[in-house]
């Protein structure tokens, strides 16, 4: 799955809640539109009766009583009841951690999701990019933030969509009520290739959860190779971190476990050798305007070399 | 007994003839079949697979990489990459492992089991 099926699929992603934090924003929203189809029926009838209705009902239409009780109390009851009603639901999806939660933040940037895993004291233990791990039925609680300009965060199946202000910290919890794959999609236009910054939240069994943090806490472990040569070479170190090497770039995402992500490119290609090599040799033709400059230089040997050492990076 | 030869020789030449024309016209049409390959589980499986993130394929919408060239005309073109002839057991071998043929080339080995970079191949043999 990558990111692209985020609003793909049928039931549509966004009215098929996965855990208890989407659930209500679901509810809300069938609520929202069952009092729309109630009020447009309301105003269908009464439209049809000052249209073709006898005389006697169409001078009750016409009265000022009842523009006054149509027209003003009705609405002012009816929203602010459901307004009431809306923050009631979603109140507690926005709480601040509590001590013992899982913490996670992630900061948008164009066009990208830099993730970082926070340990208990709130310091960042790992940095990981474009997806985002959790253990299922336990709530997780994301600092949002941006690096740039406004992005939001919309995982249609867990959560309802948060803006990622800069300057600011949002909080947005979320939990899979089982394991499994959920795509998500920058719901806020970033710019350029706003539309290809996906992401995936992959919830893990606890057990298979625990192995993955362990696993990639680790700084890599790269054999030599012709592949860790050519990115040495070719600079790729400047902006990618590969912790454990040389590589230690802060501009773009953290390379050190990039071959066990499940995209490429923030959610919109699978992840292989082939993408990879396609990626680096020209991200700007799979996604035009992203920071990362084509590679016009390597051979095919060397590109296909940096593609399986990336690959290696599990 | 000269009539007689001479009709041998000419039904010899027309027989040769056309066994010479039959033997060009199987050489004009290469079989490229696959035996239980499928065209449209192959697009899919490319689709899936990205191909596109470096080839322009008719048929996949998104994406199209300038990477690796077009793949349009794939089936009448006589070679694979301008190395090795187009038949459809290089074509497979190729796509599992293509720097096993070409070691310059730069598409790495794409992750496809046996059938179905048959069918992959199947569907590339569509791209008129």
């Amino acid at each position: 799955m990558s990111a692209l099926d985020a609003l793909r699929g049928w039931p549509p992603p966004v009215l098929d809640p996965a855990g208890p934090f989407a659930g209500p924003v679901t509810t809300v929203a069938w609520v929202l539109f069952a009092m729309g189809a109630v009020v447009l029926a309301i105003v269908l009838v009464a439209t049809a009766a000052a249209l073709f209705g006898p005389r006697r009902w169409r001078a009750r239409l016409g009265g000022e009583r009842l523009v006054w009780l149509g027209g003003f109390a009705f609405p002012v009851v009816v929203l602010t009841g459901l307004l009431i009603y809306g923050l009631t639901l979603t109140r507690d999806l926005s709480a601040p951690p509590a001590p013992g939660e899982v913490r996670v933040r992630v900061t948008g940037e164009m066009w990208w999701w830099r993730v970082g895993y926070l340990d208990a004291r709130g310091g960042e233990a790992f940095q990981d990019a474009n997806q985002i791990h959790i253990p299922p039925r336990a709530p997780v609680v994301l600092e949002l933030e941006a690096a740039d300009v406004i992005h939001s965060l919309w995982i249609p199946r867990l959560a309802g969509k948060l803006d990622m202000i800069p300057g600011r910290r949002n909080i947005l919890r979320l939990q899979a009520d089982r394991p499994g794959v959920y795509a998500a999609q920058c719901a806020e236009f970033c710019g350029g290739p706003h539309a290809l910054m996906g992401l995936v939240v992959v919830a893990h069994e606890p057990r298979a959860y625990a192995a993955w943090q362990a696993r990639q806490g680790r700084p890599a472990t790269p054999l030599p190779s012709r592949g860790a040569e050519v990115f040495a070479a070719a600079g790729c170190g400047a902006c990618h971190t590969v912790r454990g090497t040389a590589a230690n770039g802060l501009a773009g995402p953290d390379l050190t476990h990039i071959g066990s992500r499940r995209t490429l490119g923030a959610g919109i290609l699978p992840n292989h050798q082939g993408t990879l090599a396609a990626w680096v040799a020209d991200s700007q033709a799979l996604k035009p305007g992203n920071r990362m400059p084509a590679y016009p230089v390597l051979s095919g040997r060397d590109l296909r070399a940096l593609a399986a050492y990336l690959e290696a990076l599990k | 007994m000269r009539r007689w030869d001479g009709l041998c020789a000419g039904a010899s030449a027309v027989i040769l003839a056309a066994g010479l024309l039959a033997a060009c016209a199987d050489k004009g049409l290469p079989p490229r079949q696959l035996a239980g390959a499928d065209p449209e589980r192959g697009r899919e499986i490319a689709r899936r697979a990205a191909c596109g993130a470096c080839h322009d394929i008719p048929g996949v919408d998104w994406p199209k990489g300038r990477t690796g060239g077009s793949l349009a005309g794939f089936a009448s073109r006589p070679l694979i990459a301008g190395r090795v002839p187009n038949q459809p057991q290089t074509l497979v071998r190729w796509l599992r492992d293509p720097s096993a043929i070409a070691p310059e080339t730069g598409m790495p080995a794409v992750p496809l089991t046996t059938a179905e970079a048959r069918d992959v191949a199947a569907f590339l043999y569509t791209l008129q």
